[in-house]
């Protein structure tokens, strides 16, 4: 059983706030994504949950016991920095080994030694247990330090940003491995990230925050899906939503440089709105509008199409090589049920 | 193309380093080394001429011109550790004739002189080791703490702090040497190894925070912290992680201090008069009956300068690496 509550948390550094009444609840077993851009307080989130920093104000509990004022040692909880963090005058099974050597803990050596095999065989670094960590590569040096994390069973994971150092394709298959650990172990993570597509794929549940404030918090499928804010919409999925300003003229929301013109829909009941379009959701071929192709740009699993009608530039995903032309015409629609509403302060109708 | 089947029975070429192979490289790498030794060979001549002259008799050391050939004698050091009285005449026949005398008793026979004891010279050795071996202990193990809390902590008014800290050091210590002297007359330190211990302490404190500070700034915070989640509290991680990696750093400090505490002259001149008189201030007043015992100084100046020489030499691999550090890639 493990379970983190975060209760109204502020934290300032100097005169910059860097968090605004954090309120957080992760459930036992979740693998919980904070998503957001670099300052959001991201990482300071993950450090009070740690105790590596005191919030200034709020709660924090794990397992419904208040630590406000426990040290980092007593919260048992693991963490996996984004860089720098193995011990470096160590081998990589001393560097394992020493949170069961903690004297909180002083496990038998070869219980120690047993759990250490286990997770280096987990994370496939077995041949590495005898080498010096200077001479590891960013990859093996993090698969270590989530190794590190896993010996020892915390309450809580807390990761910060711990792929973003590496390399594309290593980040890829971490990735995978890492969802698959979480799946397997069933244990409890808070994953911060900036990468998106990392929240998408890895979280059950989503944090979006921005300047020390929680701006969303949901599945993946309702981040993407019924974004809060269009900071929120256009913070996840690639390539980024359409948003075109329109006015009520006419029973409909029409734009003022392009011949769009989109229905009103539940309750938007504002004069001038923000619509968001994902690029998925236009549908060259039929439909009411005509554009311009501008630029194509095929990926093979997809193309990405940039259509300019009017003033406005939209971008379009059709799946596979797209036969579509640089300068052709074309008349394309949009899928109407799936457009988001937003008022110009950017808040969701 | 060498064919692959007869490779192995083809002549090897071991080097094939460009470097190794141009000669213009070879002659530049070697044109630098000869550079360097000769640099090295001047800068040990005054070692050597003092090492030479240790083992030179009264003669040989003021002889005009100097003599580089000589045969080895060790007056200089019989002169430096013992006191003697002059023989008259009378006595120095009757000396000769026996044959107890040992051959430290020999060699001052020589001159015509007997032994009558020890001298001061060995005690005041012990006396700089004790100070400054104790007071660098100290200025270091607080260097580190100190350094490693300005380093870490949100000190109020940290920067003021560093900065008087800092300027501990710009003070001539001659400025201060006479309202020391009256204050620790005053309180019973004049004289003391404690007095002396706690100045140099005060003294290399200054320097040893500053220099530790920057190394241990260069070490990641993650280590301690990632320690501390780990299940260890801050001391313990300080112990287990930043120590480790501040090796490099506190042995350039321990070289500095010990080597300030060992040289220091003018404080010890004026607070020590006789129990805890230490080396420096002692080796000059190694005057013989007439004249300036030149071999006698010299062989204290030898016995003083090897001490620091261990030290260096048993710390050579940290403080090599202190000189490249920032190129050291971190963990």
């Amino acid at each position: 059983m493990s379970d983190v509550r975060l209760e109204n948390i502020s934290k300032r550094f100097g005169d910059t706030l860097a968090l605004e009444g954090i309120s957080l609840h992760i459930h036992d077993d979740e693998f919980f994504v904070l998503l957001g851009p670099t300052g959001a307080g991201k990482t300071t989130t993950l450090r009070v949950i740690a105790g590596l920093e005191k919030q200034d104000d709020g709660h924090v509990y794990l397992d419904d016991r208040l630590m406000d004022g426990a040290q980092p040692a007593d919260r048992d909880v693991a963490f996996v920095f984004q860089q720098y963090s193995l011990y470096p005058n160590m081998s990589v099974y001393d560097n394992l080994a020493f949170p069961l050597r903690s004297p909180l803990r002083r496990l038998p050596e070869g219980e120690i030694r047993q759990r250490v095999t286990g997770a280096a065989e987990k994370l496939r670094i077995t041949h590495l247990l005898e080498r010096k960590t200077a001479r590891l590569s960013g990859g093996e040096m993090q698969r270590v330090s989530i190794g590190r994390a896993i010996v020892r069973q915390p309450r809580i994971f807390l990761m910060d940003e711990p792929l973003s150092n590496l390399d594309a394709k290593l980040r890829e298959s971490l990735r995978v491995e890492l969802k698959h650990l979480q799946k397997t172990q069933g244990s409890t993570t808070l994953f911060v990230t900036h990468d998106q597509i990392e929240a998408l794929t890895m979280a059950d549940r989503i944090a979006v925050l921005d300047q020390g404030k929680i701006i969303q918090n949901g599945t993946p499928f309702d981040i993407y899906d019924r974004p809060a804010t269009t900071f929120v919409a256009q913070m996840v999925g690639t390539p980024r939503i359409n948003l075109i300003a329109a006015e009520w003229q006419d029973g409909a929301y029409r734009t003022p440089g392009a011949a769009l013109s989109f229905a009103r829909q539940n309750g938007a009941a504002a004069e001038k709105v923000l619509v968001g379009v994902r690029p998925e959701d236009v549908r060259p071929g039929a439909g009411d509008f005509r554009g311009e192709v501008m630029l194509v740009e095929p990926l093979g699993v997809e193309t990405i199409l940039h259509i300019r009608t009017g003033e406005i530039t939209l971008l379009c995903v059709v799946s596979g090589l797209s036969s579509i032309q640089l300068g052709e015409v074309l008349s394309f629609g949009f899928a109407v049920e799936r457009l988001h509403f937003f008022d110009m302060n950017g808040r969701r109708l | 193309m060498a064919n692959v089947a007869n490779a192995p029975r083809q002549k090897v070429v071991i080097s094939t380093r460009v470097d190794k192979v141009s000669t213009g490289a070879r002659v530049t790498s070697s044109v630098r080394a000869a550079i360097a030794v000769i640099v090295a060979l001047i800068m040990l001549i005054p070692v050597a001429w003092m090492a030479m002259t240790a083992f030179k008799t009264r003669p040989d050391a003021v002889a005009v011109p100097p003599k580089v050939f000589f045969e080895p004698s060790f007056e200089g050091f019989v002169s430096l550790l013992t006191s003697r009285r002059q023989l008259t005449n009378d006595e120095i026949a009757v000396y000769q004739q026996r044959t107890d005398l040992g051959w430290a008793d020999q060699i001052a026979l020589i001159r015509g002189q007997a032994i009558t004891g020890p001298s001061a010279f060995p005690r005041q050795l012990l006396n700089s080791l004790i100070i400054s071996g104790v007071s660098t202990v100290f200025s270091v193990g607080f260097g580190v703490l100190s350094a490693y809390a300005f380093s870490r902590f949100p000190v109020p008014g940290k920067d003021d702090l560093l900065f008087f800290i800092l300027s501990q050091r710009m003070l001539p210590p001659v400025v201060v040497t006479i309202p020391i002297f009256l204050m620790y007359r005053q309180v019973g330190l004049h004289d003391t190894h404690i007095g002396m211990v706690l100045l140099y302490t005060a003294f290399n404190l200054s320097f040893s925070v500053w220099l530790l500070k920057g190394f241990i700034d260069e070490i990641p915070r993650e280590y301690e912290e990632a320690a501390m989640v780990d299940g260890y509290t801050r001391l313990q991680a300080f112990r287990r992680i930043v120590l480790p990696q501040a090796t490099t750093g506190i042995a350039a400090t321990t070289v500095f201090s010990l080597i300030f505490s060992w040289n220091e002259y003018a404080f010890a001149l004026m607070l020590t008069s006789d129990a805890a008189r230490t080396a420096p201030p002692s080796i000059p007043l190694v005057l013989g009956t007439g004249g300036i015992e030149w071999a006698a100084i010299a062989a204290g100046s030898l016995a003083f300068l090897i001490p620091v020489v261990i030290i260096t030499f048993l710390l050579r691999k940290h403080l090599l690496r202190g000189v490249t550090f920032g190129a050291i890639r971190k963990g």
